[in-house]
């Protein structure tokens, strides 16, 4: 079959690390071919370095056997090849549509002129069962719309040579699906694509071919059919890997958080989280289970004091929280593992070092007289980057900015389980995890509650839920309908009550 | 290429010389335009500027530059820590009144602390200055450019009232000289620089300050973390409201040091009465942007600048009129403007490389 893409002996060098050393990737046409590596390894750079936005220090690449030079994403685009970023790219005070024609628009005397962009937007929309709002603001809209928006941006661009960066990492179940589906559509009608993922049954389930990179090396291609997914992490890794968690009894006993009747109010909605109650005891894992979208962000910023409340308590260790700064509670011992790490988890232009102590630069052990005991911080920094296995070019004085997703996600879990909490909240904590810091990260937050932590989780993947929690709450628009054990209770079931077809009567005995 | 640039502090310094060298250049091409026979003679005299005039040049070059560094350092810190103080004008002038007031008129104080308690009073009524737009900014969600161009008019007129009621010179419209007791001692610097005033010992005193205050203190984490991301810090537990504020005060206080030091310099310079902001305010945003927001690269600054500006004043004995040697001063400045845009273009190297050869049939 003819290579659409060839990407030949690629050597990539950031300060401190070779991001890229002497890998070569062939892309067939009408292929999707997975992309799998640690974190670190090199995919989103590899990727950059095809998309034009950065310039390899050796190799070369070549498009339907000529040699190509690609300068910048303009040359790319000249191409045909259209990437879709793991943190998205889109002006967020601009609508869909402007988004979507961004640096292609049709203008007519001048002005810019939107009918023919928004005819081929929607019949692009139409074709590939991308449903999307041209007049909305991106910044009103989710982020599996968003991803969309990104799509159709690349299709609108007629690329033939589609990246997508982990496309899967922030989007929900339902919304995996539909993706896996389109992009089956895309390489049916002949376009090639390149898919990175850490989800081992998303490359079985539509990927032709997958090529393995580790600490920035060619590792091979495999064919996705005839190779197991523990084949694959064994590649990746270099061990064999766990893939479920094994655990023990949890023997809960005192409540260390109590929500009580919490409300949160947002203008002009309903209130996306309505009399909300229960509590989570010392030792055990607690999951909030539910579609995104059903009050779990708020509910978790209510708690940690991001968000104003509309009413209720909250208690913890049996002292009322309820108006106590985040100051306040961060100290009285609870941790956050937040849902967006670049918006609330890291100030990505200070050195990882400095992200490591963000809640805790003022303790005696850190700072002194006002000033910052630089040699602390230095040296705790180095101690969490070993231990957590948290890989970047320069160590501590790393710009947290320039770190692979995974390991600036790692870095934020380090911080928030070293600071040693009496109530961890995780929210999406494997988000963007390979295989093996997912398993690490795991038997963390289990040791965490078996040394007689509370631990509220907050998942949209289910199978995390069921391997990690002793109890589900299941939310749906903004309640808690149910409460389950997870080994009383299937999949299936669990994902009705999500979806608000089934109501349990249980929310009423908790607390 | 990209070697040679690859610290921090040698890419800051090599884009602001750039910079410079853009700037001087266009300036000579306006200076030819305008007067050709004389222009490499002018040009000269621009690019020599304090130096051709001895320790005396020296001197005028660094009373220049003191007023300046303290704008162009409240500039430069308030934009680490996020937020874009114009209000210099304001701050200066309301400082550079209470400084005068109390240089002519506490004169039961001793003269060995009168100087310093005026520069002490001059910082408290800039940081003053500049609390408002913070508090504005800050719990009313109000634009701080908005509010600190608002508060220099405040500023500017406020003192143009008290000062005709207070300490008013009435034949030249300007405020009383200061009691000698006010003027900042020389430091022993005299004996190098004799026309040098007190006031640079001060302010690079201050550059050193803030360095410290922006690199090395619990504060200046907390200040420079609101700066990049607001949303985190506040997840941080920072309270980014009262840092806000925090960072324009001492914005302010700088500035308001800066009115201190010109009028108690002891060149006999008083505040006149005119109904214009100084421009010893909105020359600190150029000063900080050509300096990159750094301290340090803010005193190299407002070193350079005021020495152009000397030359610049030179220059008339070519017959260049003094408006052509604002519109060079301009020019540079800018151009320092781009420093910053000069500094991503050095980071990401150079692309020497062929064209793409784009779209070849299928
Ligand atoms: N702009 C940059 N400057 C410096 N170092 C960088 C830069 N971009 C990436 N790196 C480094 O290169 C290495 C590879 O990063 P890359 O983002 O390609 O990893 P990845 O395989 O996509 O990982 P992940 O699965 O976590 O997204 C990392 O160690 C990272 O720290
Ligand atoms: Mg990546």
């Amino acid at each position: 079959m003819e290579n659409v893409i060839e990407m030949r002996h690629i050597t990539k060098v950031f300060p401190g690390i070779i991001a890229n050393d002497d890998v070569t990737i062939e892309l067939r046409k009408g292929e999707i071919h997975a992309l799998l590596g640690e974190n670190g390894a090199g995919k989103s750079t590899l990727m950059s370095v095809l998309f034009g936005l950065y310039q390899p220090e050796k190799g070369e690449i070549l498009k339907n056997g000529h040699v190509v030079q690609i300068n910048n994403p303009n040359d790319a685009n000249n191409l045909g090849i259209g990437m879709v970023h793991q943190h998205f790219k889109l002006v967020h005070n601009f609508t869909v549509l402007e988004n979507i024609v961004l640096g292609a628009e049709d203008t007519k005397h001048g002005f810019l002129y939107m009918k023919n962009a928004r005819k081929k937007v929607e019949e692009i929309s139409q074709r590939y069962n991308l449903k999307v709002d041209c007049d909305a603001l991106i910044s009103d809209i989710t982020v599996g719309m968003q991803q969309r928006v990104e799509i159709i941006k690349m299709l609108y661009r007629d690329n033939e040579v589609l990246i997508f960066d982990e496309p899967t990492a922030v989007l929900t179940p339902q919304e995996i699906e539909e993706l896996m589906q389109i992009m089956r559509d895309l390489a049916k009608e002949g376009k090639s694509i390149l898919f990175i993922t850490h989800k081992l049954n998303e490359i079985k389930e539509v990927a032709d071919r997958c090529t393995v990179l580790r600490k920035g090396k060619y590792i091979g291609t495999i064919d996705v059919a005839t190779t197991t997914k523990e084949e694959m992490s064994e590649m990746m890794v270099g061990r064999k890997i766990n893939l479920t968690t094994e655990k023990t009894e949890s023997h809960p006993t005192d409540d260390i958080l109590v929500v009580k009747n919490l409300s949160v109010s947002k203008k002009g909605h309903k209130n996306p989280v309505n009399n909300i109650s229960f509590s989570v005891r010392k030792g055990e894992i607690v999951c909030i289970a539910g579609i995104d979208g059903n009050g779990q962000t708020e509910l978790v910023q209510a708690i940690t004091g991001l968000m104003p409340i509309l009413n209720g308590t909250i208690l913890l260790n049996g002292k009322d929280i309820t108006h106590a700064s985040i100051r306040q509670r961060n100290v009285s011992g609870i941790s956050h593992i937040p849902e967006d790490r670049h918006k609330h988890g890291l100030i990505l232009d200070y050195p990882l070092s400095y992200n490591l102590v963000l809640q805790r630069y003022f303790e005696p052990q850190f700072s002194q007289h006002g000033f910052l005991k630089f040699e602390e911080i230095e040296k705790y920094s180095e101690k969490l980057i070993e231990q957590y296995d948290i890989r970047s070019g320069q160590g501590s004085k790393t710009i947290a900015r320039s770190m692979s997703g995974g390991n600036q996600q790692k870095a934020i879990i380090a911080r928030e389980i070293d600071k040693n909490p009496d109530c961890l909240i995780a929210v999406q904590p494997t988000r963007g995890l390979d295989v093996g810091a997912i398993e690490y990260i795991h038997k963390q937050i289990i040791r965490e509650r078996d040394e007689g932590k509370a631990v509220l989780l907050v998942s949209l993947e289910l199978d995390e839920v069921m391997n990690l929690s002793d109890r589900i709450l299941v939310i749906y628009e903004g309640e808690i309908v149910g409460e389950f054990n997870p080994k009383e209770i299937t999949v299936q079931e669990l994902g009705l009550y999500m979806a608000g077809s089934k109501r349990g009567d249980t929310n009423e005995k908790a607390v | 290429m990209k070697k040679l640039f690859k610290s921090e502090a040698s890419l800051n310094f090599a884009s602001s010389v750039t910079a410079i060298i853009a700037g001087l250049i266009i300036g000579l091409i306006v200076i030819i335009i305008a007067n050709p026979s004389n222009a490499l003679n002018g040009f000269l005299t621009l690019i020599q500027g304090g130096f051709s005039n001895g320790t005396r040049g020296i001197g005028q070059v660094l009373n220049n530059a003191t007023p300046i560094i303290l704008t162009g350092l409240s500039v430069g810190f308030a934009f680490k820590t996020g937020l874009f103080n114009i209000g210099t004008p304001g701050q200066f002038v309301v400082g550079a009144f209470v400084a005068i007031y109390i240089g002519v008129e506490w004169t039961f104080l001793p003269g060995a602390i009168h100087w310093l308690v005026a520069i002490i009073f001059a910082a408290l009524a800039g940081a003053l200055w500049g609390c408002v737009p913070g508090i504005m900014k800050a719990y009313l969600n109000v634009n701080e450019v908005i509010a600190s161009i608002i508060m220099n008019y405040i500023g500017m007129y406020t003192v143009n009232y008290i000062v005709p009621l207070t300490v008013f010179n009435i034949n030249k419209n300007e405020t009383l000289p200061v009691a000698s007791s006010a003027v900042i001692p020389q430091f022993g610097i005299e004996h190098l620089i004799p026309n040098v005033n007190g006031g640079i010992v001060i302010a690079i005193i201050l550059v050193i300050v803030i360095h410290i205050i922006l690199n090395k203190s619990v504060l200046g984490y907390e200040l420079k973390a609101c700066g990049f991301n607001r949303d985190a810090s506040k997840y941080a537990g920072i309270n980014a409201k009262q840092k806000i504020v925090c960072s324009m005060m001492i914005a302010g206080a700088l500035a308001g040091i800066g009115g201190a030091l010109v009028y108690l310099g002891g060149t006999g310079k008083c505040l006149a009465v005119v109904d214009t902001l100084a421009p010893e305010g909105f020359n600190g945003i150029a000063v900080a942007l050509l300096g990159l927001s750094s301290p340090f690269g803010i005193l190299a600054a407002g070193l350079f600048i005021a020495h152009l500006t000397i030359g610049g004043s030179l220059m008339q004995i070519y017959g260049f009129i003094p408006q052509i040697v604002d519109i060079i001063i301009a020019i540079i400045i800018y151009f320092s403007a781009f420093a910053l845009m000069v500094k991503g273009i050095l980071a990401n190297g150079f692309h020497f490389k062929k064209k793409p050869k784009v779209k070849e049939g299928q």
